[in-house]
């Protein structure tokens, strides 16, 4: 009846998880509490759950990326102080518990700490930024959120019900085959990442569509705002790798499952070729997240230096050549594997090359600032951060990319400084960076400046207090994944790394605090005009929060800066742009079909993984039901009326109008 | 939809068209029914084609891999400019480049593998089945 | 007018001409011209998703192509395949492909027998293709030469099945469709529906030209 699930599922032996899911179940447990007492469930359903905005799907994916990147960074707190406890000794974690720890983390932060940040913030801002209403296939938007909910769910219940992978964060074959983990941790992982990564395709899809068939009209292709190119680069590899991820998990699954031989030791599999295949997708998954990333750097720097991006053209080559290399350099994740000298240097030279691409970006950032007024608030300073340590960062990758050195570096905590270095400064900066520069057009307040500016800094030394002793340590000699230590060489800068750990946890505690405090004073920081920090393109001429049809009338756009234009114009005329008459904008209307879709997929993923068939088949069954019922609904839109639409805009006008008169006509 | 919505689309669905969409004339060669028909006929031959070179001592032995390779190809080819419209006028550029990133990553993911796998496989010192048998 | 026959034989299809409309040059391929209409923009996304299936048939010809030596001294695709059933199978897909192109003509004039008889016939083939698929996997399961025998057949099940599979659900969708199309009619959705579904319909077709040429035909002349 239940498959394999039965108690001993849950590890009542052991206090640790069991403490931590306690906790989360009781908080979880105490949020729906509150929420059924204040009576806010018809206000959630309708706003947000099954809400097709994508202003509101871009938020509900920051909220799931934040509580996940904290899950996750619990998981990083539990391995440094492990680390620095098991120096001669035992340390906290059996080995096991150990290396689901280090397995979650990585899986965690990358799919559902980084890539839902990351891919929030392109929902929120792309349609903003092209002049439209929405994306290109709303409902779908709001079923790949789901989807993505569903996989963080699934792994959050292993923490519980049963245990979660040992096998790293990338499942490698044959370890991962029922053989050497016959448990249902490879199980979890595979689902979970399943089901997510449909949503992640899904999303892909939506946003490539939106990016190149709806703009706002004169949007040309070269008058795209920066974080839109890299967000279509972005989204075009999502398109093209996700697909390889599916079927190389497909095929571990039917290992698994059905008892096939792709990467088993027996029968004439081959498990070099699961890591071949998963790194076809791994590495152009780096540059999905760092290059809506390097998009959202672009935005910040050219804003806060009060300049035009330098280089808009070269920035947008440099960001189409990343997006077809990244498909040519993934070998250099098993140089070691041995595939030989030629194959090896081709591909270190690739990966040589690609950070041409990179460079050319630093360059124009580098150059946008030149010259310009350059303020230092809080997007600008982690952007500036970012830059620094990314050079480093991205220059022990091209020291890695060659061959002979990745031989000695390989499996290192070089290593793991190398890409913790890239992808905290790359994607986890950019995402705080965004997060407090959309923010204000989000929500209509701006966050509290002192408190950001302290949970920079603080992030910013514990990370680099963290991760310089973890280069050391690796040029030492000390690989990753070590549950305990035996070399007192190491100790200090462990001590070191820990203490770093330490100066993180304050960093997120002033992250927590610059929201609270913001929100608490949000009508202090209230953002009357939609244009806090003074933008150059179109998002900041809506109000804050837009209304949910965004434009009132789709903006004509006539160069790459269109709203700094028609703010110039609007400030040199002393008047606004002419008024127009209004006409009722049809939007597409609320739907559960996200949500029920996801209901059903958490059912097909927790059977599957527990091998409860029969729940499976009604888990299909239900999400071809919900399939048909909404392809059979018959009115997809609604109308908003002409008169809604002026009275909106009219307000959104009479704050601008007063926002001009305090501004000086420039000299 | 509404009549006016049905005009505004046909004023806009100049600039592009999409992916499949006929908007070829019915007297030229790949439209309409003639089209489909004609379409049809070559992808039987060349199918016929293939198997014939994979089946029968037509083709040098060693070029049938070329062969049959090039006949898929052709037959793909048939299939994209007869069956789903593909031309190279530019209300389809957006469909053409984005058949071609596929088709790229399509190739370099296949051959990519292809290569590294054979260099692998040559490198790997072969086991004995008795070693395979003991191994821990 | 629905939005299927939009922009058919326009005086000057591409634009060439350049005409200005808002002062702006709408000519294809500079997309300046404002959002795309719902038919583009869903033909599109839906041809955006084929590529991406595409890449993930591409990752399981990789595999086998990687694998189709390693036998583990079973039996290899020689001695397996049956060349008469393949070019049944073939001569199916590629009927259906064609007669899927007839329902579209069909739609094109509005006719509803037409285009459910087309359909009809698209999905019978369809299913006949399905059935003989089945069969060939049955009897090599019989014959101890089941997935799990060697990573040869491993690839080859996964490969085959996986577009066996698309097989399947194309006929479940089409299914659907054709249901929706005689309660609702020729309204733009739906037509937009049976767009996606051809373009889906022909892909499949093309996928299986590589299936037969690299897995069958190349299996048993090697």
């Amino acid at each position: 009846m239940l498959g394999k699930l039965d108690w001993s599922a849950i590890p009542f032996d052991q206090p640790i998880p069991l403490g931590a899911a306690l906790v989360v179940f009781l908080a979880a447990a105490a949020v729906l509490i509150w929420i059924t007492l204040k009576g806010y469930w018809p206000y959630l359903w309708r706003e947000w759950i099954t809400s097709v905005d994508h202003k509101r799907i871009g938020v509900m994916y920051i909220v799931l990326a934040a509580l996940m990147l904290l899950r996750g960074f619990v998981d990083a707190i539990m391995m440094r102080t492990q680390q620095a406890l098991a120096i001669h000794a035992p340390g906290y974690l059996p080995p096991e518990h150990y290396d689901q720890v280090f397995s979650a983390h990585g899986t965690i932060m990358i799919f559902f700490a980084a890539m839902p940040f990351v891919i929030g913030l392109m929902n929120f801002a792309v349609p903003l930024q092209l002049g439209i209403r929405d994306v290109a296939f709303p409902t779908l938007n709001s079923v790949s959120f789901w989807l993505t909910a569903t996989g963080a769910l699934l792994v959050n219940i292993s923490l519980v019900v049963g245990e979660f992978a040992r096998t790293g964060w990338l499942p490698y074959a044959p370890l991962s085959e029922t053989t050497y983990s016959p448990g249902v941790g490879v199980d979890y992982y595979l689902w979970s990442i399943q089901i997510s990564g449909v949503g992640t395709l899904l999303t892909g899809v939506n946003l490539v569509t939106t990016i190149l068939k709806i703009r706002a009209p004169g949007m040309g292709y070269l008058r795209m705002p920066m974080f839109c190119w890299t967000s279509l680069a972005s989204n075009l590899l999502i398109v093209a790798a996700f697909p390889i991820l599916t079927a190389t998990l497909a095929m571990l699954t039917l290992d698994r499952y059905l008892g096939f031989h792709f990467f088993t030791n027996e029968a004439g599999g081959n498990q070099m070729m699961f890591v071949n295949l998963i790194w076809a997708w791994g590495h152009p998954e780096v540059y999905i997240l760092v290059l809506p990333a390097f998009g959202i750097y672009s935005e910040i720097f050219s804003t806060f230096s009060s300049k035009p991006l330098f280089g808009y053209r070269s920035m947008v080559a440099a960001t189409m050549f990343i997006c077809i290399v990244s498909f040519m350099v993934w070998l250099h994740h098993f140089f070691t594997m041995g595939a030989g000298a030629d194959v090896n240097a081709a591909f270190g030279i690739a990966t040589s090359v690609i950070a041409v691409g990179t460079g050319v970006k630093i360059y124009n950032w580098l150059f946008t600032m030149y010259g310009g007024r350059v303020r230092f608030d809080t997007p600008m300073l982690w952007a500036l951060a970012f830059v620094t340590t990314f050079i480093i960062g991205g220059m022990t990758g091209v020291l890695l990319a060659v061959p002979p050195a990745d031989f000695m570096l390989h499996n290192s905590l070089f290593l793991v400084a190398h890409f913790h270095n890239v992808i905290i400064s790359g994607v986890l900066f950019a995402a705080f960076a965004g997060f407090t520069y959309w923010f204000p057009k989000a929500f209509g307040f701006r966050l509290h400046e002192g408190w950001g500016k302290a949970a920079f800094w603080f992030t910013l030394a514990g990370y680099v207090l963290v991760f310089v002793p973890l280069y050391i340590v690796g040029l030492l000699g000390m690989t990753r994944r070590l549950q305990h230590i035996d070399m007192d060489l190491w100790t200090p800068w462990l001590m070191v790394a820990a203490f770093g750990i330490a100066v993180m946890i304050v960093g997120a505690a002033c992250q927590v605090m610059q929201l609270i405090v913001s929100i608490r004073h949000r009508d202090v920081l209230r953002d009357e005009t939609g244009d806090p920090w003074d933008g150059r393109s179109l998002e900041w001429s809506t109000p804050s929060p837009p209304p949910v049809f965004n434009y009132a009338r789709l903006p004509h756009v006539e160069n790459e800066e269109p709203y700094w234009t028609v703010k110039q114009r609007a400030v040199d005329d002393q008047a606004p742009e002419i008024e127009e008459g209004y006409e009722p904008i049809e939007m597409p209307r609320n739907s559960p079909t996200g949500f029920v879709t996801a209901f059903f997929s958490t059912l097909i993923g927790f059977a599957l993984i527990w091998h409860i068939w029969w729940l499976a088949i009604v888990g299909f069954i239900g999400a071809y039901i919900t399939f048909v019922v909404f392809a059979w609904r018959e009115h997809g839109d609604y109308e908003v009326p002409a008169s809604e639409v002026e009275r909106i805009d009219r307000g959104t006008r009479a704050a601008q109008l007063a926002w001009m008169r305090r501004r000086e006509r420039p000299a | 939809m509404s009549e006016t919505d049905g005009r505004i689309e046909q004023a806009l669905d100049h600039r592009d068209a999409a992916p499949g969409e006929e908007r070829i004339e019915e007297h030229e060669l790949a439209g309409g029914l003639a089209g489909y028909l004609l379409g049809f006929g070559l992808a039987i031959l060349l199918t016929i084609a293939s198997f014939l070179a994979a089946q029968t001592d037509l083709i040098y032995q060693p070029a049938v891999i070329s062969a049959l390779t090039v006949l898929a190809i052709a037959q793909m080819g048939v299939h994209l400019v007869f069956f789903l419209h593909i031309t190279t006028g530019p209300d389809n550029t957006n469909n053409v480049l984005a058949l071609a990133f596929g088709v790229l990553i399509v190739a370099l993911v296949v051959l990519g593998s292809v290569w590294i796998m054979g260099h692998l496989n040559e490198n790997m010192a072969g086991m004995t089945p008795h070693q395979a048998a003991t191994m821990p | 007018m629905s939005d299927i026959t939009a922009g058919r034989a326009p005086r000057d299809p591409y634009r060439l001409g350049r005409s200005h409309s808002h002062g702006l040059i709408s000519a294809t391929g500079h997309g300046e011209g404002g959002p795309a209409s719902k038919f583009v923009t869903v033909a599109y996304g839906f041809w955006i998703f084929l590529l991406s299936d595409i890449i993930m048939f591409s990752a399981f010809f990789a595999a086998y192509a990687v694998l189709s030596k390693a036998t583990a001294d079973g039996p290899t695709g020689k001695d397996l395949f049956e060349l008469t059933r393949v070019a049944a199978q073939t001569g199916l897909l590629l009927t259906s492909s064609f007669t899927g192109g007839l329902a579209t003509l069909a739609t094109h004039r509005r006719s509803m027998a037409a285009a459910q008889f087309w359909l009809l016939v698209t999905g019978l083939l369809g299913a006949a293709f399905l059935f003989l698929e089945v069969q060939e996997f049955a009897t090599m399961v019989n014959e101890q030469a089941g997935p799990s025998r060697s990573a040869f057949l491993s690839a080859f099940f996964a490969l085959v099945g996986c577009h066996g599979t698309h097989v399947g659900l194309g006929l479940l969708w089409l299914g659907t469709m054709m249901a929706q199309l005689w309660v609702k009619g020729f309204r733009p959705e739906i037509l937009r529906r049976v767009h996606c579904f051809s373009l889906f319909w022909h892909a499949l077709d093309i996928i299986w030209v590589a299936i037969f040429t690299l897995v069958y035909l190349l299996g048993v002349s090697s």
